[in-house]
């Protein structure tokens, strides 16, 4: 852990040193997403509402999903860029350190540009907690907050999924993009709105609903069962699959160095 | 004219190569354009009378925006032009017999034009096959799909004419990403990347429908789905050469003051 922090600093140093370079990034990665909340409000501006679930509720969404998936991405970076690792064939140097590969792969990045979209998550919570109309018990507290950890959790579980294919492949998968970006854009509204073999699979198979749709119920107060508030601990059981797929491909791997 | 082919035909073939990463683009793209059509459907069931376009004009819109995806992305830009600045080959550039904006013009429309080639086929065969709501329709008659393919190339021209701006900015500022990205992002947006212009609330419709960025894909595609037609295509259609003109005016007018003060970075 203090080593990590020593990384963490490193990089934050490092990445400061190009403060435009930063600071246009970071703009950009807010203007991202906000082109997709502006979506969402001239759509609402249209419809009262979808499924029914009004703007602020579903804003409530957008910012989970934004939130969860910034906080991956901002640590779980050195992923996101792995194939590269592998292609170029530095992995090899990771092998060879006394430490686990996770951790350093972990360590290599750190990107605080996308603070951008952790801002604007943020700023959404301001504007989406008061207008949705929940009335904020310490349980619906907890539920929210469990919704934010769980869902870095399984976005960073994604990630490891999608570096652990290119041990197979050496490129990246563009598939992937589907289940981490598509899980982003697609998270703004709540997962029931794509139908039931949709939400079956964000369940099953890749848990995005279990941090998103269910708690959201229970926030709404529609659901009252203690267990819609603790679905999103069960997403984190996805993490068990995506590290064993980790485990299995360092255990193929083979190297591509020069 | 014939070395301009020629640039197009070699940047062409070279980007018919990449085919794994092709059929990885179209199943993205197709599950992207899935999810697309399931939400605008949740919208639809709420209140169809407040849709702007009939449900089959979005499906429509929907699959041609994917399978032309490299044709209409702002985001999709050419590392190489980038390059060419940051490393100071622009020097060789400069030496060649050949006009640089056209160059790089050709380049860039060539690569986008190849990798829609390659990807739109098989996205646009399966939308075709698909069931009821998801099916793709075709278009209206054959003028509209005549004038859906003049607004295709016309599109084409406006956006790599439009990117050429951006590549000539980083003469001038010679780190790209920043601007880069905050124009591509804007200009997707006011495009109908994200929800078509029809969904756009007034006053924000009218003033997106006569910007440089209502030319890019929203044209072809309203056409395509029938949203314009007739007298509104043509009319739409002079717009783009309208933008299409004062574009690439601008890009040359721009380019040729940037090289006059260039610096050839790096030896």
């Amino acid at each position: 852990m203090r080593l990590y922090l020593k990384f963490f600093t490193m990089h934050l140093k490092s990445q400061m040193q190009y403060k435009t370079s930063f600071f246009l990034t970071a703009v950009s990665q807010f203007l991202v997403s906000f082109t997709a909340l502006l979506g969402v409000w001239f759509m609402f501006l249209r419809f009262n509402e979808v499924n029914g679930f009004t703007f602020p509720q579903v804003l409530l969404c957008h910012a989970v999903v934004l939130l969860s998936f910034s906080l991956a991405e901002c640590f779980g970076r050195g992923f996101d860029v792995f194939p590269q690792l592998i292609g170029n064939g530095m992995f090899d140097r990771v092998l060879v350190r006394p430490r686990s590969a996770v951790f350093q792969v972990l360590a290599s990045q750190v990107e605080f540009s996308r603070i951008g979209r952790l801002l604007q998550a943020l700023v959404v919570f301001i504007y989406a907690i008061p207008a949705s109309g929940i009335l904020w018990t310490w349980d619906r507290v907890v539920t929210l907050c469990l919704m934010i950890i769980c869902g870095s959790f399984v976005f960073f579980f994604l990630f490891l999924v999608y570096a652990a294919i290119s041990f197979f492949t050496i490129e990246g998968l563009e598939f992937m993009n589907i289940l981490t970006d598509g899980g982003r854009e697609f998270g703004r509204y709540p997962f029931a709105v794509y139908g039931k073999a949709v939400l079956g699979f964000l369940t099953y198979v890749i848990p995005l609903a279990l941090f998103q749709y269910y708690p959201l119920l229970y926030l709404l107060g529609l659901e009252t069962s203690r267990l819609y508030m603790l679905m999103p601990l069960l997403s984190l059981l996805f993490g068990i699959p995506a590290i064993a797929f980790w485990r299995f491909g360092l255990h193929r791997y083979r190297s591509t160095g020069s | 004219m014939q070395k301009y082919l020629a640039i197009f035909q070699i940047r062409f073939v070279n980007s018919l190569q990449y085919r794994t990463a092709a059929l990885a683009g179209i199943a993205t793209q197709f599950a992207w354009g899935f999810m697309e059509i399931l939400a605008f459907q949740a919208f639809y069931r709420v209140d169809p009378s407040s849709f702007p376009m009939t449900l089959s004009q979005t499906v429509s819109y929907i699959w041609m925006q994917q399978a032309f995806l490299a044709l209409f992305m702002n985001w999709f830009f050419e590392p190489e032009i980038f390059n060419a600045v940051l490393s100071g080959s622009i020097a060789y550039e400069l030496a060649r017999p050949i006009d640089l904006y056209s160059r790089w013009f050709c380049q860039a429309a060539a690569n986008r034009l190849a990798k829609a080639v390659l990807r739109c086929m098989p996205i646009l065969l399966v939308a075709f096959l698909l069931p009821e709501p998801f099916r793709m329709s075709l278009p209206a008659s054959l003028p509209q799909f005549l004038l859906f393919l003049i607004a295709v190339f016309l599109g084409l021209g406006v956006i790599v004419s439009f990117s050429m701006l951006v590549y000539v900015t980083t003469f001038y500022t010679l780190s790209p990403i920043g601007t880069r990205l905050i124009a591509a992002v804007l200009a997707d947006f006011l495009a109908g990347a994200i929800i078509p212009l029809p969904f756009f609330p007034q006053p924000f419709r009218t003033i997106a429908e006569w910007l440089p960025f209502a030319s890019m894909q929203n044209m072809p595609l309203r056409i395509y789905s029938g949203h314009i037609a007739g007298h509104d295509a043509l009319t739409g259609i002079l717009l783009q050469i309208v933008w299409l003109t004062i574009l690439i005016l601008a890009g040359r007018r721009l380019m040729s003051r940037a090289l006059r003060h260039v610096v050839v970075q790096g030896g």
